[in-house]
């Protein structure tokens, strides 16, 4: 008893100030940073599919499909952590059986569930619906079967089935606009709404979330759109390329002035908790916040993305500037989730003291779990794309197919 | 237990008949019979809609020996490790210029050393903390499964059974007083000594309480030491501005509270 | 070629959305526990569950049904009020089987000082000693009965209670006035503190005893010409009197 008090007491040593004794452990740790970033991803990459789908962006064709099955194979994992922190995984159902209407939690599996099975997965199906008809008539053994099971009998691809499919498709995606916003606006409320955290009681959470979420999904598809393209030694579509950069360009800039709007509106509004917020990021959130998120996460591949998408460069430095600062954007985002999940819990509500995180290796909530959670939507994607392969309609394979049928 | 007492009837029992018989003892115990009645009864139909629990607290009577907190522990099994607490005791020294300095080196259990920094102290007073068990629980509202309630007689309870662990509850209580369970891995909270007020008892930490800096009793009864309390003491509750209408009042505290 | 109403797709998709649907309605209804929702949004014999959970606290009450004798001797002294298991532990065990579990008591120094140690944070007037100073070594019982603790002697320094103003009255102008000077103590309030409070000066002339200009006092004392010094003001609203022209 005695040694457990000792070990407690030394741990409490790099606390300052006064914190409520029930404050020294963390309770959302590095998997509830994961779980934002990761449907942080899935709405982005959604909404870039969307893009070309309903605002008929022609650039953004080669890139549609790869969106819709990184967002479906990061959707897969997003629950994931969630479930790895609970105290009762086992006792997760009781959020669809017993949801609490007040809760915004207990709608996470509602909207999830919206955004998995009416969205996301009919959109693909009905997308890849042809062509899963045509591949299992063309694929032979298990591989045929499983394409068969994945039409689910619906086999008729006749000119008004095929079309019929377009119509939906397009409406899904319509719909999927503002679901992909509440799935990931939804995110930010459960942290903006609680009001006994002054770090993250505010109203522009939700709008700040959707616009960093819209630029990690872009980063992510502009850099595996160039990973992909370079394993399968294709050429880069440039205004496809050029297009992404734009876009994400654009959505920087509103996501950057959203969260320097909230900033200043703190330091100008300057409320009982000005002084233990300041002090946090001062020292312990300088690194994540100030270096990581702000400056390497933000303002480094703003500068360097106008300066490569606007600017005089050769081609081959281009592609290489925008894939550097797709991936510092996504190290900002992810600190971006850091500094909002482990920022508000690392000062007391009582306002008088910080306490520390320290990352565990191992166990359940550390950091290997973590990496896992954060490499397993990369291997589903993998399996994803070769059990529909997003490539076809840019290299225009389908049409002798489609030929034989017809 | 039960066979020894048809053998032979033991002291209480001896007493108790006792006590029935001397009217001088009956006088004595009159008073207690009649707080009985105000918490709960002995014969079991407990109506729990007439109750509406709350507590007052008495700084300018704490005397910070923390017996309170170490009464609640053993009396709810609370983990024994010093950041795990559902009543603890915080210290309060107020300088003469600067910000209030605050600490509550286990819970205030085992008394509370000499501050060492050499300070020019205006005031200083302790704080017993606990779940001020809200009218407009924010840890209720989040809940997603249900876990966490408010009785009818007025207690936040967590359901130990339901609770799937997220701890959201704990993130949207203003004033620390949850903390998962290491062991059940649930959300764990004063329950104002529950199943002691079933039984017709006092909370622990009220029990305990030397200087009766603890007050327990109903919200809306006009009988009650609770609305005696409200009725002669200004009082305030912790962190008012976030509307959460707290039932722990605290008479004598400091706006430098919270 | 004539469209069909439903698209083989609908068809296919409404099979499957039905099955999750029903398999959801399904769950609710054989998952939910049977008292959830009875009066709100939870499991309502969750609230039994905890209140049928046994008590460590058995309530002077019960102890009082024996020990009685203790108890009329308690409660008219100094301790009335105190519980019996503040200082003996929780006891319903031995409610439960008097003779297998017996109530400790603490007989060393080190648990009454948790209340009786000096601390400035409490409350003035809260009998405290220093127990480094105060007859070091002997169990706080050789003098004092816990049940009864009426103290051997009647404090014979104010500054037994009053520490705090001692020490500062000490190092100040007003170190050689005896407490006297100034407040009249009642003779019970040595013995029973908070029944009779001692009083205070209550005028400005009280202080010009000594402090006027035409005051019969020791030439030293600072003066001050009581009509015009200070506006309306008492002296000690701006004078801190154990203490004065202290910083």
């Amino acid at each position: 008893m005695e040694s457990m008090i000792a070990s407690a007491v030394s741990a409490l040593q790099d606390f300052t100030g006064y914190i409520y004794p029930n404050e020294y452990e963390l309770h959302w740790e590095l998997l509830i940073v994961v779980y934002p970033y990761l449907t942080g991803l899935v709405a982005g990459a959604f909404i870039l599919a969307s893009l070309e789908r309903v605002f008929n962006v022609k650039e953004l064709q080669p890139v549609y499909r790869l969106s819709l099955l990184s967002a479906l194979a990061f959707l897969f994992v997003a629950p994931l952590p969630l479930l790895a922190h609970l105290g009762h995984p086992e006792r997760s159902l009781e959020m669809f059986l017993t949801p609490h209407t007040k809760s915004a939690m207990a709608m996470f599996g509602f909207v999830y569930a919206w955004y998995l099975m009416v969205v996301l997965l009919l959109e693909i199906w009905f997308d890849y619906r042809k062509s899963m008809v045509i591949w299992s008539r063309e694929k032979k053994g298990m591989m045929g079967f499983i394409y068969r099971i994945l039409t689910l009998g619906a086999t008729d691809i006749s000119e008004s089935s095929l079309r019929f499919d377009d119509k939906v498709g397009k409406a899904i995606t319509i719909i999927g606009i503002p679901s992909a916003f509440l799935l990931h606006g939804y995110v930010g409320f459960i942290f903006g709404s609680i009001k006994a955290n002054p770090w993250w009681s505010s109203v522009l959470m939700p709008i700040v979330f959707l616009f960093s979420a819209i630029v990690s999904g872009i980063a992510l598809i502009l850099a595996l759109y160039m990973i992909t393209t370079m394993f399968r030694f294709k050429e880069i579509s440039m205004p496809c390329l050029n297009k992404l950069a734009e876009l994400l360009i654009y959505a920087m800039i509103v996501d950057f002035s959203l969260e320097l709007l909230d900033f200043i509106q703190r330091l100008y509004e300057s409320e009982e908790s000005i002084n233990i917020l300041s002090h946090m990021i001062s020292s312990r959130l300088f690194i994540s916040l100030i270096i990581s998120q702000i400056i390497l996460g933000s303002l480094v591949p703003m500068i360097s993305l106008i300066w490569a998408r606007f600017g005089r460069l050769p081609v081959e430095m281009r592609r290489i500037v925008y894939f550097i600062a797709a991936l510092l954007v996504q190290v900002g985002i992810f600190s971006t989730r850091w500094n909002v999940v482990i920022g508000g819990q690392l000062f007391s509500k009582s306002l008088r003291g910080l306490t520390v995180y320290k990352i565990e290796l191992f166990g359940f909530e550390g950091l290997l779990t973590t990496c896992f959670f954060l490499l397993l939507p990369f291997a589903i994607l993998y399996v994803l794309t070769k059990l529909l392969p997003p490539w076809i309609i840019d290299e225009k394979d389908i049409k002798p197919a489609e030929a034989q049928v017809s | 237990m039960k066979e020894n007492k048809s053998e032979k009837p033991n002291r209480r029992e001896f007493l108790l008949s006792c006590s029935k018989a001397i009217p001088l003892t009956g006088a004595l115990f009159f008073p207690l019979s009649a707080a009985r009645l105000l918490l709960a009864q002995e014969s079991g139909d407990y109506d729990p809609t007439v109750h509406n629990y709350g507590m007052g607290i008495d700084i300018h009577k704490c005397i910070g020996c923390g017996r309170c907190a170490a009464a609640c522990k053993t009396e709810n099994n609370v983990p024994l490790e010093p950041h795990y607490f559902r009543t603890w005791v915080e210290r309060y020294v107020l300088p003469s210029e600067g910000e209030a300095l605050v600490d509550s080196p286990n819970g205030g259990i085992d008394g509370f050393p000499e501050m060492n920094e050499d300070i020019d102290t205006l005031r200083s007073f302790f704080v017993p903390k606990l779940c001020n068990h809200c009218t407009n629980a924010p840890c209720v509202q989040v809940c997603p499964v249900g876990a966490t309630f408010i009785t009818r007689d007025g207690v936040v309870l967590v359901d130990e059974k339901y609770c799937v662990g997220c701890r959201y509850c704990i993130q949207a209580c203003p004033y620390g007083a949850r903390f998962l369970h290491p062991e059940k891995k649930v959300a764990d909270k004063c329950t104002f000594c529950y199943h002691r007020l079933a039984k017709g008892l006092l909370p622990a930490c009220v029990e305990v309480c030397p200087t009766q800096a603890r007050v327990f009793g109903e919200v809306g009864q006009q009988s009650s030491p609770l609305r005696r309390f409200l009725r002669f003491n200004d009082v305030i509750v912790l962190k008012s501005s976030l509307n959460t209408l707290p039932k722990v009042y605290y008479a004598g505290a400091d706006g430098e509270v919270r | 070629m004539k469209a069909p109403k439903f698209p083989q797709q609908v068809i296919s998709l409404a099979i499957i959305f039905a099955i999750l649907l029903g398999g959801l309605i399904a769950a609710r209804i054989l998952l939910v526990p049977k008292s959830f929702g009875k009066y709100g949004h939870y499991r309502a014999d969750a609230a039994d569950e905890v209140a049928s959970l046994d008590i460590k606290y058995a309530g002077y009450k019960a102890c009082l049904e024996c020990h009685d004798d203790i108890y009329v001797i308690k409660e008219k002294s100094n301790h009335r009020g105190l519980s019996c298991e503040v200082c003996h532990g929780a006891a319903a065990k031995h409610i439960e089987a008097p003779d297998e579990f017996v109530p400790d008591a603490p007989r060393g120094r080190g648990y009454c000082p948790l209340c009786h140690g000096y601390n400035p944070s409490r409350p003035t007037g809260f009998p405290q000693i220093i127990t480094l100073q105060h007859n070091p070594g002997k169990p706080c019982m050789t003098c004092h009965n816990p049940h009864n603790p009426l103290l051997p002697h009647s404090p014979e320094e104010c500054s037994a209670c009053h520490r705090e103003i001692a020490s500062q009255k000490r190092v100040s102008h007003h170190s050689s006035l005896p407490c006297e000077k100034c407040h009249t103590v009642p003779a019970r309030h040595t013995t029973d503190p908070r029944s009779a409070l001692p009083k205070k000066p209550t005028t400005r002339e009280f202080c010009g005893g000594c402090h006027d200009k035409n005051a019969a006092s020791p030439k030293e004392i600072p003066r001050i010409e009581l009509a015009s010094h200070g506006g309306r003001y008492l002296c000690w609203e701006c004078h801190y009197p154990h203490h004065p022209e202290a910083k």
